[in-house]
């Protein structure tokens, strides 16, 4: 084991070059569904247990299939409401499962990364051919179903190895949603390309809020709108990446939507948001400042 | 090290899901249904009296709300055994004021030992739901099938005979399951069960061996243990919860037909001095809202399946 993988460098959140957003945009907003299949019996990994109690651990489960035959689709709706194009964490096995889900997000133009190919497999332990074997398994596969070729990743479970960032990049991915060091994306040290880390959360997603911090639906609602006021604040200064990770199974609950609606009305109807996907801040990104973020980085570490 | 590489294969990464206990079905693509009298809300409130002896074992996991300090434990006996006294009568009380007819999840054991529960119950009109032997004689998987066939056999036996009533319903204790139970409980002619949360209305589960069970949509977020007991919230914020869910399905049910509102009740959680007054709130509350029908489990699935 390492003290750090040196992924990235240390880089002061103070003055930092200006990004401004398109259309002059302070903050860049992407919400994130997790579109996640959960094995009922799935194989050991030696390093984590799938399940809490013997297979079929039912609630859980059934809780986390609540999301795709309910969640999902009030989640889906009032993301069009809003016009919140999605970018989703997919397991990938779940376009076999119910490519009824995947056909919809297709048909709204919403962007999809891997999520590895099913919640309940994970990175530990892999030699690197199985963990190339799952990033070309999520691919091929999406590029079947869905035409579009993934340029993000998120860790199965949020499960890594030593080379799974260094990986990524080999493969040519825009971005890992797999750093949360930041605010704002930033350059990431890797052997061959470029990756830059994306801002995602593990603060304002909704399991987190939800089983973590064991919050009741109008604080996540409250939660999010104070997220966003403290980014938009900051992001006059330089641009600033604001995501909402959802999941339907925990934010797709009836007592729970009316909260979620508020804070996405809340945000959509601000100026100075950017409301759009991982793949296009990446790609706005790369064309405009992941240069000159680089040569900050680096003239910083030179003193 | 490296994963063997069975890790890598999925046999089961196939249309609809990983098992065969049921079909793929998307709530919002399936016909309306409709409950009598052009009701849009089916109410469904259930109460669990549960037996949770001093000699709990932990195989494989203690139920929830168990013992915990070291035999004898008796301040988690007595707590639990004080839902099954005091806080029962309040919830009924509570119930009674708006005349609401409930389904009581019942171990065979609370039957045996305290008949007056089961007494009370027959001249409320309520159901009784089986919830398994106690709270000790979990039901999981990789246990002794044979083992699992006559604790399931017992629990529903012993109810039909102490109750009279038909016993149509199963809850698990702490909703846990073998891959078996579904099978046990079709050979006990069980038409309902439970445990399954993974829809807002009935679903049809196919039983290993053969037989047809319904799993009916109990709520596992409203209730008073997950909102209060696991989730810390305030008795206030249980109410609320309990509006917003109800709210949220009532608008859905203008434009998908009939839901269903699962409250469920725990006496020795909501029946306490302190908090059975919002319960009364929640309660007022929800018998004020238009277009409700107070069902019981067997009522509601009856109406349901007929639309099938």
């Amino acid at each position: 084991m390492k003290s750090d993988l040196q992924l990235y460098d240390y880089w002061p959140y103070a003055k930092r070059p200006k990004i401004v957003w398109p259309g002059g945009a302070k903050v860049a907003f992407w919400v994130a569904p997790n579109i996640e299949y959960y094995e009922i019996n799935p194989p050991l990994n030696p390093k984590r247990s799938p399940w809490a109690r013997p297979h079929p651990d039912v609630v859980p489960v059934a809780t986390r299939d609540h999301g795709n035959r309910v969640g999902h689709w009030r989640m889906m709706e009032v993301m069009d409401k809003y016009k919140v194009r999605g970018s989703i964490s997919l397991s990938v096995g779940l376009i076999e499962h119910h490519p009824e889900i995947i056909k919809e997000c297709v048909d709204r133009n919403w962007e999809f990364f891997s999520h590895g190919i099913y919640n309940t497999r994970y990175s530990y332990e892999m030699d690197e051919a199985q963990e190339r074997a799952i990033i070309e398994d999520s691919i091929e596969t999406v590029l079947k179903a869905t035409g579009q070729r993934i340029v993000g990743y998120l860790a199965p479970a949020l499960t890594h190895t030593e080379r799974t960032i260094d990986l990524l990049a080999e493969y040519g991915f825009l971005y890992t949603c797999d750093l949360f060091q930041d605010d704002q994306p930033q350059p990431i040290n890797v052997n061959k390309g470029r990756l830059i880390s994306m801002p995602y959360s593990l603060e304002i997603n909704d399991i987190i809020v939800y089983n973590s911090y064991l919050a009741t639906p109008r604080r996540y609602g409250q939660m999010i709108k104070d997220q966003f006021d403290q980014l938009m604040k900051e992001g006059e200064e330089s641009g600033t990446v604001m995501c909402i990770p959802l999941h339907a199974y925990a934010v797709g609950q009836a007592h729970r939507m009316q909260a979620f609606e508020e804070a996405l009305e809340y945000i959509t109807k601000q100026p100075g948001v950017w409301v759009t996907t991982a793949r296009e801040i990446a790609e706005y990104y790369y064309e405009n400042y992941y240069d000159t973020c680089q040569a900050d980085i680096l003239a910083r570490k030179a003193g | 090290m490296t994963l063997p590489k069975e890790y890598l294969e999925y046999p089961l990464r196939r249309y609809g899901y990983d098992h065969d206990l049921y079909d793929w079905s998307i709530l919002f693509k399936r016909k309306p249904v409709e409950w009598p009298n052009g009701a849009k809300m089916a109410v469904w409130i259930t109460t669990e009296l549960e037996f949770f002896g001093l000699d709990q074992p932990a195989k494989p996991f203690k139920a929830p709300g168990g013992m915990v300090t070291p035999y004898p434990d008796l301040r988690h006996f007595t707590t639990r055994d004080y839902g099954n006294r005091v806080g029962i009568q309040r919830i009924w009380t509570a119930l009674d004021k708006h005349k609401i007819k409930s389904s009581a999840v019942v171990n065979s054991r609370v039957a045996e030992r305290y008949p007056y529960l089961v007494k009370t119950l027959n001249e409320r009109g309520d159901e009784i739901i089986a919830g398994g032997v106690d709270m000790s004689s979990l039901h999981y998987g990789g246990m002794d099938d044979a083992v699992e066939a006559t604790q399931t056999k017992t629990a529903v036996d012993t109810l039909r005979k102490l109750s009279g009533q038909k016993v149509r319903g199963w809850l698990s204790p702490a909703k846990s399951e073998s891959f078996n139970t579904l099978k046990h409980l079709a050979a006990n002619g069980i038409d309902y069960v439970c445990d399954w949360s993974s829809d807002d209305m009935p679903f049809e589960m196919r039983a290993p061996g053969g037989g047809k069970i319904i799993a009916m949509p109990h709520s596992p977020e409203i209730s008073d243990r997950k909102i209060i007991i696991d989730n810390k919230h305030s008795e206030d914020e249980f109410v609320e919860q309990i509006q917003d869910q109800f709210t949220y399905l009532a608008k859905e049910a203008n434009r998908f037909g009939g839901r269903i509102f699962s409250l469920a009740l725990v006496p020795y959680i909501s029946g306490l001095h302190y908090r059975v007054k919002y319960l009364n709130q929640a309660l007022d509350w929800l018998m004020s809202q238009k277009g409700i029908w107070v069902a019981t489990g067997s009522e509601i699935l009856d109406v349901w399946k007929k639309q099938q």
